[in-house]
């Protein structure tokens, strides 16, 4: 049992892990997972698919299906409280009301018998004490709030009358209809156009100025990171490579994982010629590597990288944290021999030039 | 609640300043008879696709004038089924003006038989369906929604429904139970018909409960057994109305069936059953109105369920769009 985090932190988890166990074995798809939200502060949490990062946001939410599901250890302490203590009626007054969730399919996310308002009220009727009338009311000027033309009319439509795009709004005036401190958003706009997708995060951001909720907003989208956030999470495999404030962490990526991330964004310089990618697939999970997961890809990965963990500890001060042996101390004397490097090549240098003199 | 600041300043909402019919006015016309159009549940959209189902309109059509036999035309008929008079002539009269379809040996009407007959062919198909459906969607939702050794146990009476020959249960039931009483046969057929609804309803449940609408309920809060009947079931009920239909079109074979080998209702009430039973002893002597008439009345009363059923399936199915 830990102790609860500073209040001005909203959110905080701490070395999270939500196994799957299934027929062919465990997949450990969180595996030691921590990081903080705090009180109206915006978290970009990205990382290529199946790294877990949608099965974080469930967990938090506790909307993961036990079995296959487990949560097997960690705290997620939520506004004073270890969430994952409670009982799932306490968890009843928390999921909606506390903290809501945004998908990434509006076009199956809205239940097509019932019309968007009535799905709207529901969720206010369960968390606040008032009448079905007010809760009507509600809807309409969530449905405003989030930019629905003619909310009166619409309030009364079924979801196939609405556009995809309309129905993330919808999605959105949802989950912010009782006035929740955290506001998950996994994948929001992955599947819309690309211009509805910045009219989307465009109206995230601006709801969530409003109503100073804080946001986890999860993406492989790097441009969406960039444009949104304030703090990055990193994640790989189950576990948190790098974390840092937005510009530290795409303008100076430490991680060979992120690097390899940013480096395969097309760009437009670049035209005519190859595209980076970061070679390889992400690793089986029923045989997770032993030592760093990114390890078998990684152009750098040198003799501790196979057998040992790196920890995620900081390169220098403030918030920045890197899982990675080019920026830790190498454990127990093994030669620290990288092969070759960029950037993170500079940084090798500094750190072993530190540890000679 | 209001901590918004107002929503029309956000959204950049359209200014308010022209008096007279301004485009937005005319936009907002335009809107009203869009709505008319626009503004449709999930039963008036099946309606309007069952409505372009022709087979099925006439199934409808006929279903409902078959139900409004059954309740009226004992009253108008002016014949008594079961009135024998006195004066008979072997082999019955044929077709006439006077009785339509013709009289049987002992001088009845086949006409009111047939008109009577509707009443009870349509009284134990229509509620044995109810009966289960009801049954037969608890069991599913139950099911569905317990899951683990809740679910299993059901499903395994379910399957147990399926093993044994049906048949050979409602004769049976019929004989030793049944005692030629219309009740206890709507009872007996409703009892047993609704294992097929309970696998369908589960089968509906367990795909509803992973899908993503089902999640973001959960996500804003939603309590279990809301989910259950106000998000999944009105999901689930399509193909169980489907279902519906057609073990009522079944029932009312089934009861033609079983009173005809006289396990049904007994031979002092008239069903279309103890019309055929009826019909059966006088065949071969060309009096082909006996067993014509109400063989007709089961065929095309079956085949009119089937075709709403049909429309129904259609209509309903989610995929479909108008």
């Amino acid at each position: 049992m830990g102790t609860p985090p500073p209040p001005d932190v909203l959110l905080d988890v701490r070395d999270l892990r939500t196994y799957f166990r299934v027929m062919d074995g465990t997949v450990p798809a969180v595996d030691g997972v921590s990081f903080q939200v705090h009180r109206g502060e915006t978290l970009g949490v990205v990382g290529e698919s199946g790294c877990g990062k949608s099965v974080t946001a469930l967990t938090i939410m506790r909307l993961i299906e036990t079995p296959p599901g487990e949560i097997v250890g960690g705290e997620v302490w939520f506004n004073g409280r270890d969430i994952l203590t409670l009982s799932s009626d306490e968890m009843l007054q928390v999921r909606g009301a506390e903290m809501a969730m945004i998908f990434q399919e509006p076009m199956t996310s809205l239940n097509p018998v019932l019309t968007i308002g009535d799905q709207i009220a529901e969720a206010v009727v369960a968390h606040k004490k008032v009448g079905h009338k007010a809760a009507w009311d509600r809807a309409i000027e969530m449905l405003q709030l989030v930019g629905i033309p003619e909310a009166q009319r619409r309030v009364k439509q079924h979801p196939h009358e609405l556009s995809g795009g309309m129905r993330q709004r919808v999605m959105i005036a949802l989950a912010l209809s009782c006035d929740p401190k955290l506001l998950i958003a996994d994948e929001p706009t992955t599947a819309l156009d690309v211009t509805i997708q910045a009219q989307i995060l465009e109206l995230i951001r601006r709801v969530q100025e409003e109503t100073g909720t804080a946001l986890l907003l999860i993406t492989h989208d790097l441009g969406v990171v960039a444009e949104t956030v304030q703090r990055v999470v990193v994640m790989y495999a189950g576990k948190v490579v790098e974390t840092g404030t937005v510009d530290e962490v795409l303008q100076d990526p430490k991680h060979p994982y992120t690097e390899g991330l940013l480096a395969s964004i097309p760009s437009q310089g670049l035209r005519g010629t190859r595209l980076n990618v970061i070679r390889g697939s992400i690793p089986n999970p029923f045989r997770m590597p032993v030592g760093c997961r990114f390890a078998p890809r990684c152009p750098y990965a040198f003799d501790p990288c196979r057998d040992h963990e790196p920890p995620l500890e900081g390169p220098g001060d403030g918030d920045r944290r890197v899982a990675c042996w080019l920026h830790s101390r190498p454990p127990f004397g093994i030669e620290h021999r990288p092969r070759y490097g960029t950037s993170t090549a500079t940084a090798l240098a500094q750190r072993t030039a530190g540890v000679a003199s | 609640m209001a901590i918004y600041p107002d929503p029309t300043a956000l959204s950049g909402g359209p200014a308010t300043t022209a008096a007279g019919p301004t485009p937005a006015d005319v936009a907002q016309a335009d809107a009203d008879v869009e709505v008319a159009l626009e503004s449709l549940g999930q039963w008036q959209l099946a309606w309007r696709r069952f409505r372009k189902h022709r087979m099925a309109m006439v199934g409808l059509g006929f279903f409902v004038f078959m139900v409004l036999v059954a309740i009226f035309g004992p009253i108008i008929v002016p014949y008594d089924p079961l009135n024998i008079p006195g004066s008979t002539i072997p082999g019955g009269m044929p077709p006439s003006l006077a009785h339509p379809f013709g009289t049987d040996n002992d001088g009845r009407d086949v006409f009111a038989m047939v008109v009577n007959g509707a009443r009870i062919s349509v009284a134990i198909g229509g509620i044995s369906m109810l009966i289960a459906g009801i049954v037969g969607v608890g069991v599913g939702a139950i099911a569905g929604y317990f899951g683990g050794w809740v679910d299993n146990v059901l499903m395994r009476v379910v399957d147990t429904f399926f093993a044994i020959p049906l048949l050979f249960v409602i004769l049976v039931a019929a004989r030793f139970f049944g005692e030629g009483q219309v009740t206890s046969l709507i009872l007996i057929f409703g009892l047993l018909s609704w294992p097929i609804i309970a696998r369908l309803v589960r089968a509906s449940f367990l795909s509803l409960r992973e899908s993503d609408f089902v999640e973001a309920a959960r996500a804003v809060g939603v309590k279990d057994a809301r989910i259950t009947f106000r998000h999944i079931l009105p999901n689930a009920i399509g193909p169980v109305i489907v279902a519906m239909t057609l073990i009522m079109a079944s029932n009312i074979v089934l009861e033609a069936f079983v009173s005809y080998l006289n396990f049904g209702i007994s031979p002092d009430q008239t069903s279309w059953g103890n019309a055929l039973a009826n019909a059966q002893s006088a065949l071969g002597l060309g009096n082909w109105w006996w067993a014509f008439f109400p063989g007709m009345a089961i065929a095309i009363t079956v085949m009119a369920i089937n075709f709403v059923g049909d429309g129904l399936r259609d209509a309903l199915d989610p995929r479909t769009r108008l």
